[in-house]
């Protein structure tokens, strides 16, 4: 299966009962999967006249108390960002999925992780935050799916799967293990007002006070958000003294290349955050070895380094490397960079 | 003695925050009456607009959810979708449906979504301050035509029941006004009809409503009725379109 479909199948089973998406490359075979698939088994599919009526039906269809999601690529995910804040807003769950491709504008089709600002700061108007989740590939990016509709039920917020052109386009081998699915109440949901007081669903909130009120239970939730749901992935972090940070699709280069220093006793680790956020800066607390330095690889001119630099709090070096416009950082240039690290 | 008006129990009792002679309360009255007689309430789902109508859930008295500004038929498509045994409306503004929204309200239709949708024509934008609105008739002086709209310049008014028509999958339109009495029982029959439609699972049901807006026409209430009947709904003729 490509990483699109896996994604695609992993919602199905985690009881996704409404789609709406709109075409755009990379993520392509993700819709017509669901197009194909969730009519079959009884669910929604609506392929929308836009990203902006996708997540407003996405928005509907949540409202109304059934597990619902999209996918697009970045410039389709920059038009649902007004949605995806209102979803924040009035508190409901949603699956979004960014196959990100090379920008800013139109771009290419190129793989490309430069929406990673977008994503995890908000991306949107408000103070709010989605919970980002990154695979790394086609098999992790099957079980995260289950993941991203149980902490969106269980925390009321959006979730957004960050993935890259090529996990989505990916064939991997896959095991179609059953996922876990809890199903949460929802009182709050629109089913009708027979035998309980009328249910609203707002984010305008005009009284005194009201709308800071609403921002600081947002507060709350995300901060234990940031307690609770910090993923991460790390190799040879006991004794490295350079540790290498990326995620998504960079991760598997870089561990190709960690691969082949450790042949050569060079003490190279990695960091993978998978839940992009919350940052796991607990991967970084941990690290209190005096020598470590850390190098951010990323597919982008340096949007996740930013994190990273919070995490160690400029105790540690933290050096960058990237490209972008659908130039993928090649294995070469980073041994160069880890080289220029080691002296 | 019998008891022949009461207030509609699906109308909250309380004030709402329209100025005095809008039209939005009346419609607002009208949609819970028809919703009583059809007894509906328990199963209805309403999509409040982004406009002066954003706090309809705060009078009506049924689940209700907001939508973004423009995109109530997207938010209702899917609630439709999901939960087809219930009814579900948008009630909008001429702004919120025909201008922002424009994309939204074709595709709905096309799609024959069985919807009901009250479209309030008040020919300005009234939350925002009293903007040109898609529908604001040639020469009517707005706060972004200070010399009156210019067909050459901004357009004519946009008649969007009309063009609805076209849609295979659109049901019925109407054209209904709440410049009188005699208008407003005209209204709610069809703003019934609108909802049977519904009901019957006949498709895509839209009631085009001409509301008064005193404050941005810059007219007494008693006048803005005259002003529907004698200017505007030549500009928008009243009666079924579909
Ligand atoms: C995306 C977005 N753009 C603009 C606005 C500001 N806005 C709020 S209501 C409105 C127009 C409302 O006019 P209409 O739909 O005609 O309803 P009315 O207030 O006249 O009843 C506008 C432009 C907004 N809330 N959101
Ligand atoms: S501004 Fe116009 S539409 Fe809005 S409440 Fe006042 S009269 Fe009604």
């Amino acid at each position: 299966m490509t990483g699109n479909e896996a994604i695609a199948e992993a919602a199905i089973r985690a009881g996704c009962g409404f789609y709406a998406g709109y075409p755009i490359t990379p993520q392509n075979e993700l819709t017509a999967y669901m197009a194909k698939n969730m009519p079959e088994n009884n669910r929604v599919f609506i392929q929308a006249e836009s990203e902006l009526a996708a997540i407003n039906m996405v928005f509907g269809a949540s409202a109304a108390g059934v597990r619902a999601m999209t996918s697009s690529s970045s410039p389709g995910i920059s038009l649902k960002q007004e949605g995806i804040s209102y979803l924040a807003g009035a508190e409901l769950p949603a699956v979004i999925v960014n196959i990100m491709r090379g920008g800013p504008g139109l771009g290419n089709i190129a793989p490309s992780q430069s929406d990673y600002f977008q994503a995890t700061k908000g991306g949107g108007h408000g103070d709010y935050h989605s919970i980002v989740l990154s695979p790394s590939s086609v098999e992790e990016a099957y079980g995260l799916m289950f993941d991203a509709f149980d902490l969106a039920d269980k925390y009321r917020n959006p979730v957004m799967i960050l993935g890259d052109g090529m996990l989505g386009q990916m064939m991997e081998p896959l095991s179609l293990k059953p996922g876990k699915v809890i199903h949460y109440p929802k009182p709050w949901a629109l089913i009708g007002c027979q035998g309980r007081p009328a249910n609203i669903i707002r984010s305008l909130l005009l009284k005194d006070g009201a709308l800071e009120e609403l921002n600081l239970k947002l507060q709350k939730k995300y901060k234990a958000a940031q307690e609770k749901e910090q993923r991460w992935e790390e190799q040879f972090t006991d004794d490295a003294e350079i540790i290498v940070v990326a995620y998504g699709g960079m991760a598997r280069i870089i561990k190709s290349v960690i691969r082949q220093f450790r042949q050569k006793n060079k003490k190279v680790g990695l960091i993978r955050p998978i839940s992009l956020w919350p940052f796991p800066v607990k991967a970084f607390a941990k690290q209190t070895r005096k020598k470590v330095k850390y190098l951010v690889v990323e597919m982008s001119y340096g949007q996740m380094v930013e994190d990273v630099k919070l995490a160690v709090n400029c105790s540690r070096p933290v050096e960058f490397f990237g490209r972008a416009g659908g130039a993928i950082p090649a294995e070469g240039e980073i041994i160069a960079a880890i080289k220029k690290l080691e002296k | 003695m019998d008891k022949i008006y009461a207030h509609p129990g699906s109308l909250r009792n309380t004030t709402t925050h329209y100025c005095p002679g809008c039209g939005h309360g009346i419609a607002h009255k009208l949609v819970c009456q028809v919703i009583d007689e059809l007894a509906i309430r328990e199963s209805v789902i309403a999509i409040a607009p982004v406009g002066c109508a954003v706090l309809a859930y705060d009078y009506w008295d049924f689940d209700c959810t907001e939508a973004a500004h423009g995109r109530a038929l997207a938010v209702a498509t899917a609630i439709k979708r999901v939960r087809p045994q219930n009814i579900v409306f948008t009630y909008q503004g001429d702004g919120d449906l025909a201008a922002i929204g424009t994309n939204e309200t074709i595709h709905a239709a096309n799609r024959g979504e069985n919807l009901t949708v009250i479209f309030i024509n008040n020919a300005v934008y009234g939350m925002t301050g009293g903007q040109m609105a898609p529908t604001t008739l040639a020469g009517q002086k707005t706060a972004t035509t200070p010399l009156g709209r210019d067909v050459k310049i901004q357009g004519y008014p946009l008649k969007i029941s009309e063009l609805l028509t076209q849609l295979p999958g659109v049901c019925y339109v109407e054209r209904v006004s709440l410049q009188s009495p005699t208008e407003i029982i005209k209204a709610k029959k069809a703003i019934k009809l609108a909802f049977e439609n519904q009901i019957n699972k006949a498709g895509f049901s839209l009631v085009e409503v001409l509301s008064p807006c005193p404050t941005y026409w810059g007219l007494s209430p008693v006048k803005s009725m005259a002003w529907i009947k004698d200017v505007m709904s030549k500009e928008f003729p009243l009666g079924r379109i579909k």
